[in-house]
């Protein structure tokens, strides 16, 4: 068995404390001890991006990042972001634009869309596309992901509220 | 009672969202590998890693003997039944190897980890045979054989034939010939696969919770391989992430993760690495395609000649049987009087391939369009009248006997046209090129599918169960299978659209094999047509008893009455007469009850091809045509995709965010076809197994998208709707090609259109220019 390591975090909003394997990722820990399967496994390599969560508001590939490092950090996963009423806007945003289909990039995708409406690097389409170059999806042909932040952006101000 | 109803606004061809969104946007959708049952053991497989061998011994004892290992499963502990279109392919490998990917042992353990370990100690030794990697070399005469009772290493032949192509030749002015060249490419779903296996201990029964898009035909097929009895094999699908095609077939690791849940009396899940998805699943069937084509100097098609030559890899999947549409684009796209069609499937020791998005019509549309281009030009036509000349029309058959009973082909094509300004920015192009390194080009190419389901088995139809119950809220239980396409919402839209109810008030339940009337399965870009029609079919016999209730309970004739609003209202003013949940109480609660449940088988009327492949297979056909617009980097090979404009005969929209969803995922598909995706197959081992290497499009890629929508409105369609899943992939590679012409005067026979190879052809030209 690899050598286990007690850490502490902050999960959509709650505090967890938990002995994790010093080589088990944050996806895996979200995925097994913690059962919160929205957070999907793509590719493993940080290549696809359906893994995306946000930890002190970064947007990070969790498959590739150990659990040991979110140690006193704050991780939000999709299923934070389903509870959180700042996010609905975005979450219907993405329903109405018809940015999901088989879905399983989704989850991640909608992560990168709260990441880049928190962070407003750029609002203009060309600039959501390159904020979601790191999100692949085999379905939809990206432009109606792009609809749906731009939508979220637009309604908002940022907040992503109702 | 005297509230109005006015005819309520259609729900055809509204912007629906998909029903599912909401609950796939907040990360609850579960998908296979979400799932996880009481007891459930870890199950993997060892593959060969080696391309053509001779399995001398395995010894699994060490990996039996791993604390926490409950199975290890060689072909000694499994029915000797084999898999596959043509039957050629034991799930595990007992005697020999015949690709990287092929499976030695399996393993259900408690951990992935101990999995992990246990193959590690399994031992086989292997004798090495001669590699075929090449399908030419693989028909030589002195080729080794991949399956021994197989000669001359063929898998696959398909031969057709119409007219006479000496003559057609004879009458010609200008004859073309060309070598073709597609490359490999695979689905890279963004749900790796996975299957769970679970016998129930006391029945033994099996449920299989399963991606598959083929679900009853799979129910048959597991029985058969597994040596169980059809009754006791329920399937269930949870959310799928991602088919094109790729699960269409039952592939090795299906039965294997059922033999290992047997062997260990556990459940057993088996999903896949991101690597081992690559690895071994099915791939585009690569081809080597030979095209002669003729016409007069009037611009009237003469002939066409082909031979393909399609790498079958070791075993026999879908992809060997892509000549049956390949087939149809050489012989049906355009009309041309004389047309012979060859292609050999040959075995070597590379990958193979299933049926994927287009089901080979990428591959022979690439080929159609550039000989269109080109014989446009040889004659000094241009190459859009030239195709208008050509084209198909409504009412007519085809040599091979499609009937196109509805045709928007000259629509389609003079839409693109001139949406995208094709024949000036062509010209423009032309004049413009070696002004220096980065030029602009456009292309057009056309295709033609099936879009009215394809008959290839017994029954290409669809059962659909509609249920009302006290409350007015129907359940729609039909066999058509969701992989992300939306056919949940597209059926639920043409039953509600009959029944006069909100969107609101359906469910559908698509989803288990126990409890889903038959269906043929989702692909053939088949389920809005097929199961639509099943839907409506279902539908129209609810509102037949409702109204017939109606009718008793208020006094007015039949004939005078509707559903719209939730209500029966009077047909001529739209007045409610009483609202359909309360009708529906009386029909249930009293001395006899009546129920409102109906069900609806729906076949086409298609007929199977007959023994020289021809015949009407499909009730309808799809027609489309896209032009794009590139700028290629002649110094870097770069080559851009700025724009495409797509027109497509749909028959009718029925949803419209479904279907733009369905036609952009479809062209950037397209676009990965012709530019990124390339899989690398060297010597048999493929070297990308990863998306870092293996390039999708990505979300800044994505060109600018002009979508025209040609609504033909086909008499057998659900609401005049036809199929359209495939389509939009079709044609993209062919116009690229195309327009890689029209910007450098190069063209490009093989693809992908990576930056390499074309710097490589490019330059190759600039050395040795065309005469």
């Amino acid at each position: 068995m690899p050598l286990l390591h007690e850490i502490g975090f902050v999960l959509n909003g709650s505090p967890i404390r938990l002995s994790v394997p010093v080589t088990m990722t944050v996806l895996e820990m979200l995925r097994g001890p913690l059962n919160l399967t929205g957070t999907k496994y793509g590719c493993g390599e940080g290549e696809c991006g359906a893994c995306t969560v946000l930890v002190d508001g970064l947007s990070l590939n969790a498959c590739i990042l150990l659990a040991v490092e979110c140690d006193g950090r704050e991780i939000t996963s999709i299923e934070g972001l389903a509870a959180d009423p700042a996010a609905a806007g975005l979450r219907r945003a993405f329903v109405e634009a018809g940015a999901v289909q088989c879905g399983f990039c989704t989850p991640g995708m909608v992560v990168q869309g709260k990441y880049l409406l928190d962070t407003r690097t750029g609002t203009d389409r060309a600039a959501i596309a390159r904020g979601l170059e790191g999100n692949l999806c085999r379905c939809t042909g990206y432009r109606k992901v792009v609809d749906a932040i731009e939508r979220a952006m637009g309604s908002t101000e940022g907040a992503g509220g109702d | 009672m005297t509230e109005k109803h006015e005819p309520v606004a259609s729900l055809i061809g509204q912007r629906i969202p998909k029903q599912d969104a909401p609950e796939k946007v907040n990360g609850r959708a579960r998908y296979v590998h979400d799932i996880n049952l009481p007891g459930q053991l870890v199950g993997k497989i060892l593959r060969s890693g080696r391309l053509h061998a001779r399995i001398l011994a395995i010894d699994v004892s060490a990996a039996r003997a791993l604390p926490g290992v409950h199975a290890v499963i060689t072909a000694a502990d499994v029915p000797t039944q084999t898999i596959g279109v043509t039957r050629d392919n034991p799930p595990l490998k007992g005697d020999k190897v015949r690709c990287e990917r092929d499976e030695i042992a399996a393993v259900a353990a408690e951990t992935e980890e101990l999995a992990d370990a246990a193959l590690a100690l399994i031992k086989v030794e292997y004798e090495d045979l001669p590699l075929l990697l090449d399908a030419a070399v693989a028909r030589e005469a002195e080729a080794p054989l991949i399956h021994d009772d197989k000669p001359g290493n063929i898998a696959l032949q398909f031969d057709y034939e119409h007219g006479d192509v000496v003559k057609g030749e004879a009458e010609s002015d200008v004859v073309i010939e060309d070598r073709f060249g597609l490359h490999y490419v695979t689905h890279a779903c963004m749900g790796v696969s996975g299957v769970i296996a679970d016998f129930d201990d006391i029945t033994g029964n099996l449920t299989l919770y399963s991606n598959t898009q083929v679900p009853f035909l799979h129910k048959r097929e597991f029985a058969e391989v597994l040596e169980l009895d059809p009754n006791r094999i329920r399937i269930i699908q949870p959310t799928i992430g991602g088919g094109f095609g790729s699960k269409l077939d039952i592939y090795p690791f299906e039965p294997i993760c059922v033999y290992l849940a047997r062997a260990a009396g556990r459940p057993v899940k088996l999903v896949f690495s991101r690597a081992e998805e690559f690895l071994a699943s099915p791939t585009r069937q690569p081809a080597r395609v030979l095209l002669r084509s003729g016409c007069r100097d009037d611009g009237r098609l003469t002939f066409r000649k082909v031979d393909m030559l399609l790498d079958n890899g070791g075993y026999t999947s879908w992809g060997a049987t892509t000549p049956m549409v390949m087939m149809q684009t050489f012989s049906s796209l355009y009309r041309v009087p004389h047309c012979l069609y060859h292609s050999t499937a040959a075995y070597t020791n590379n990958p193979y391939a299933g049926s994927f998005r287009g089901y080979g019509n990428l591959q022979a549309t690439f080929a159609v369009e550039a000989h269109m281009d080109k014989l446009a030009d040889a004659i000094g036509m241009d190459p859009l009248e030239f195709r208008l000349l050509n084209a198909q029309e409504a009412g007519e058959v085809s040599g091979q006997g499609m009937h196109f009973r509805s045709c928007g082909f000259k629509d389609c094509l003079r839409t693109a046209a001139d949406r995208s300004d094709y024949l000036a920015r062509r010209q423009q192009n032309i004049e413009q090129r070696s002004t220096g390194p980065v030029q602009r080009g456009v292309g057009m190419a056309s295709m033609l599918h099936v879009g009215g389901g394809a008959k290839i088995y017994p029954s290409d139809g669809c059962g659909t169960i509609l249920k009302l119950d006290d409350f007015g809220h129907v359940t729609i239980l039909t066999g058509a299978s969701e992989i992300g396409q939306g056919s949940e919402t597209v059926l639920s839209q043409l039953v509600c659209e009959e029944l006069g109810l909100p969107l609101t008030s359906v469910t559908v339940v698509n989803n288990d094999t126990d409890i889903t009337p038959w269906d043929v399965g989702v692909h053939a870009s088949r389920t809005t047509f097929i199961a639509g029609n099943a839907a409506v079919g279902a539908a129209r016999l609810a509102k037949e008893k409702i109204l017939k209730a109606a009718a008793a309970a208020t006094g007015q004739p039949m004939q005078e009455l509707d559903l719209r609003g939730g209500g029966i209202v009077q047909r001529q003013d739209g007045s409610t007469l009483m609202t359909l949940d309360k009708l529906l109480r009386s029909m249930h609660f009293q001395d006899k009850a009546d129920l409102v449940i109906t069900s609806y088988y729906y076949e086409p009327p298609s007929v199977h091809q007959d023994d020289q492949h021809k015949g009407d297979v499909s009730a309808a056909y799809a027609w489309a045509c896209q032009v794009v617009e590139v700028e290629v980097d002649s110094d870097t090979g770069v080559v851009r995709l700025l724009k495409c404009t797509a027109a497509h005969d749909v028959g009718r929209v029925i949803n419209r965010l479904g279907i733009e969803g369905q036609i952009e995922g479809g062209i950037v598909m397209g676009q990965g076809y012709a530019l990124s995706e390339d899989l690398a197959i060297r010597d048999g081992h493929c070297l990308n197994p990863g998306f870092r290497d293996y390039k999708l499009i990505t979300a800044p890629e994505v060109p600018e998208l002009d979508l025209s929508f040609i609504e033909t409105m086909d008499g057998e369609g659900p609401r005049g709707a036809k199929g359209v899943g495939e389509a939009p992939a079709i044609c993209v590679a062919a116009a690229v090609a195309n327009a890689i012409e029209n910007a450098t005067g190069v063209r490009i026979y093989q693809l992908p259109f990576t930056p390499e190879n074309v710097y490589r052809a490019l330059r190759a030209a600039a050395h040795d220019p065309p005469v």
